[in-house]
């Protein structure tokens, strides 16, 4: 009963749109270049899409509440310094992600008190953390890449469940997790209040001071474990990782159809953003265009995702009215 | 003007007025809040749009559509709340829109020496190079007051001038609205303070609910009868009569103040009891209700629920005290109305619907589906989401929200403002209902008929204090108007 209510949703909602626009895409390029329907392509790009894709679910739960996070490129270099200097020192593995983790969530959280405590506005506080999280990561690391790791870190992007690549699963077990958070939790409903209307939420008794901590919080989790994600597959750590991460995540939100005011979107929508940003990177790599007109593509496919998306909430307005 | 109209949703705010103001003259505009005073202003200095009627100046029928059409007819406006950019020096506030330039760039010495020019017609002791924002209130109401000057206005309007000035700035302000009268100009002037308005009036117009009431020279005016005037008509038939039996003291707030807004304010609620909260915009009533909410700090005072002390902090203190509030202002601080009406009738419950963080989606359905049936509430489906909802079903969400928290003790803020009358009737019983099952209830309101007639007792508010007492039978539009205007 609940899947065909939420299928329904899914469908009805505007996260069809989005998902219609990737599917047009995929059959364009399927029809265009033959080597992109292929399995070895298919998996490159779920992969590619993992990284931002894991960041991205935080993001869409800051931008839910109506803030933003520059931060979380930056955060996901120190999460990897801090795993990979941990690993240098012998620590075992797991030890090391947990570091990694927790350096993401600690500076996600200082973010949330400033916006929280300080009233700073998240765009300002998060732009500090983005410059402050980048010199510690290159502070600790002296400015090199650190690397030569034991196996037991790489495993993880190496391995496969019945034939996908372990990165995807994870980030499809994340999606899995904030999907159920945003629809059926106490702290999901309080998201989408606080986005909507955060006067009236407050004085409806709601902590809304800590939540949105919290929620800044996790957003420095989801650039934790993508620090994994990235240290894993790259076999090194990198000061210089992450740079643009937190643009190209906002761009996955965005095209999902989550408003940067607050209060309405999903995480399936960005899902399936996070999916169209990789999957055009790969089309357009493969048809052999070059990258600075990609930049000038990618570019325009998120102002006309907007735009379309602006177009269908106020045709949706006016029928309802 | 004749025969000017103007509709808002829900509310006819003007119905046909007609208004004639002579060249020379200072004609007083009187009326409660809400008779329309400034809706008629904001048409004849082209803020608003009217529905209908004409304005004709020196007989020629004037459009008045636009600020920038009504400043070429010159009339100029001195508004209530204060019109001014804080960043900006007191003479570039003067002149901002039409600042004297030579080759594209601000002249500034012209506008510092006009600036200083009409600051001392005033007597006001105010550097036109002082940034606007490190004046006080009543020199900023005197920056905005010059402004108008500079205008050279045929005719003025303000709207009370002199609700932040002192005596002696006021007497300088009278001063020089006699020269300006000397001079031709036309000033229209609204104030509820009526030793004023026979100091300074040659006519006076009085307005009640959008609707001209009386004009008359002020030498035949008396203050017993413009009272009556601005506040008599006939007690709302909306309001049923009920009888109740009312229980203990529910609510005792006692001696609370809250810096300038709230002075030693103390008052006692039953269970089942309605207090009505009377009296003009700004006296202070909002404040006793965000102050006992736990939005404001309090800087003394205590507040009692069931003859026990609680300590209120923040809205979540307040309800756990079981005190709900219903704001005045339903679509900033009532709803998330991006939301469906069972997210927002479950949000301050949420965790009590909840297990182990997860919410019971069966329980919060039930709770909004008895809500909607309870109160009432005309939606298609507690899905509907809140924005969707008439003003009227949107107030019944917001008490519903309040009920579900198991309140005993509600605050109603203007709970009837922008509805329409069938939806205000509904409002109306529901209130009854509550006190009835022995809710305490706390209403303020600018309506005049509608706290005389639900409330048991009315406590008129001035000057954040509590002016006066009034028991059902007691509570007479005149009595309460007299006292809320400090007569």
């Amino acid at each position: 009963m609940i899947s065909r209510t939420t299928l329904r949703r899914i469908v009805a909602g505007r996260e069809a749109g989005t998902a219609l626009g990737l599917f047009v895409l995929c059959l364009g390029l399927w029809i265009a270049t033959p080597y992109f329907a292929t399995a070895a392509n298919l998996t490159n790009v779920a992969e590619q899409s993992a990284i931002v894709g894991v960041i991205a679910i935080g993001m869409t739960f800051v931008i839910l509440t109506g803030g933003i996070d520059l931060s979380v490129g930056s955060l996901v270099a120190l999460a990897g310094i801090v795993i990979g200097s941990a690993l240098q020192r012998g620590l075992p593995v797991p030890v090391a992600v947990v570091a990694g983790v927790t350096a993401g969530v600690v500076a996600g959280a200082l973010n949330g008190l400033m916006v929280t405590r300080g009233s700073l506005p998240p765009f300002i506080a998060t732009l500090g953390m983005m410059s402050v999280a980048r010199g510690v990561a290159l502070m600790l690391s002296d400015g090199r890449p650190i690397s030569g790791f034991p196996d037991g870190l790489r495993v993880l992007a190496t391995s496969r469940v019945m034939g996908v690549p372990a990165p995807v699963v994870l980030m499809l077990g994340l999606y899995l997790f904030a999907y159920i958070v945003l629809t059926r939790t106490v702290l999901g409903r309080y998201m989408y209040a606080i986005g909507g209307n955060e006067e009236a939420t407050s004085l409806a008794g709601v902590d809304v001071k800590l939540y949105k901590t919290f929620v800044y919080a996790i957003s420095g989790l989801s650039a934790g474990l993508c620090a994994i994600l990235l240290v894993a597959r790259l076999n090194s750590a990198q000061p210089i990782a992450g740079i643009g991460y937190e643009l190209d995540a906002i761009a996955a939100v965005v095209i999902g159809g989550t408003s940067l005011l607050g209060g309405s979107g999903s995480v399936i929508g960005t899902l399936i953003g996070a999916l169209i940003m990789s999957v055009l990177r790969n089309g357009l790599n493969l048809l052999g265009v070059s990258s600075y007109l990609q930049q000038v593509a990618i570019g325009v496919v998120i102002i006309v995702a907007v735009l379309i998306d602006m177009g269908l909430r106020r045709r949706v307005h006016r029928s309802t009215r | 003007m004749r025969g000017i109209a103007k509709a808002f949703p829900g509310v006819q705010a003007l119905a046909g007025v007609d208004l004639d103001v002579r060249a020379g003259e200072v004609h007083i505009l009187l009326g409660e809040n809400g008779a329309g005073k400034s809706t008629l202003m904001k048409i004849l200095s082209g803020g608003l749009r009217r529905d209908d009627g004409d304005i004709e100046i020196d007989g020629r029928a004037a459009l008045l559509d636009t600020p920038r059409a009504a400043r070429d007819a010159r009339i100029a406006i001195i508004h209530q709340e204060l019109a001014l950019v804080p960043e900006m020096t007191v003479a570039e506030n003067i002149y901002l829109g039409r600042a004297p330039t030579r080759v594209g760039m601000l002249d500034h010495g012209p506008m510092v020496r006009g600036a200083a020019a009409l600051l001392a017609q005033l007597g006001a002791s105010i550097d036109p190079n002082e940034l606007v924002g490190a004046l006080s209130i009543a020199q900023q109401q005197l920056v905005e007051i010059a402004r108008a000057l500079s205008l050279d206005a045929k005719i003025l309007i303000m709207d009370e001038p002199t609700s932040a000035l002192t005596e002696r700035e006021t007497a300088r302000l009278f001063e020089t609205i006699r020269g300006l009268t000397v001079r031709g100009v036309a000033i229209i002037y609204i104030s509820h303070r009526l030793d004023e308005i026979f100091a300074i009036g040659d006519r006076i117009t009085v307005l009640r609910d959008g609707r001209h009431v009386v004009t008359q020279p002020i030498d035949m005016a008396d203050r017993r009868e413009l009272v009556r005037l601005m506040a008599n008509r006939d007690v709302d038939e909306l309001v049923p009569a009920s009888a109740r039996t009312m229980g203990k003291a529910k609510l005792r707030v006692e001696k609370l103040s809250h810096g300038r807004s709230l002075h030693e304010v103390s008052f006692t609620v039953r269970a089942g009891e309605i207090v009505g909260f009377a009296g003009l915009l700004g006296a202070g009533r909002t404040e006793i209700a965000r102050a006992v909410f736990g939005l404001e700090p309090i800087d003394g005072g205590t507040v009692y629920v069931d003859d026990t002390a609680v300590t209120i902090r923040s809205p979540r203190d307040a309800i756990a005290a079981g005190i709900g509030f219903v704001t005045e202002d339903r679509k900033r601080e009532g709803l998330v109305l991006s939301r469906s009406v069972r997210d927002n009738v479950a949000l301050p419950i949420l965790s009590r619907l909840a297990k182990l963080g997860i919410v019971r989606s069966r329980h919060e359905h039930a709770t909004a589906e008895a809500a909607v049936r309870d109160l009432r509430i005309r939606t298609p489906s507690v899905k509907q989401l809140a924005q969707n909802l008439s003003g009227g079903n949107q107030q019944k969400i917001v008490l519903a929200k309040w009920l579900a928290t198991g309140a005993r003790i509600l605050f109603l803020d203007e709970p009837t403002r922008g509805i329409d009358v069938g939806s205000k009737q509904e409002i109306y019983l529901l209130i009854n209902e509550l006190a009835a099952n022995g809710v305490a209830i706390v209403l303020m309101s600018s309506d005049l008929p509608e706290v005389l007639g639900l409330s048991d007792r009315v406590l008129v508010m001035r000057e954040g204090r509590i002016a006066g007492e009034f028991t059902r039978a007691d509570a007479t539009p005149e009595r309460v108007m007299a006292c809320a205007v400090g007569m």
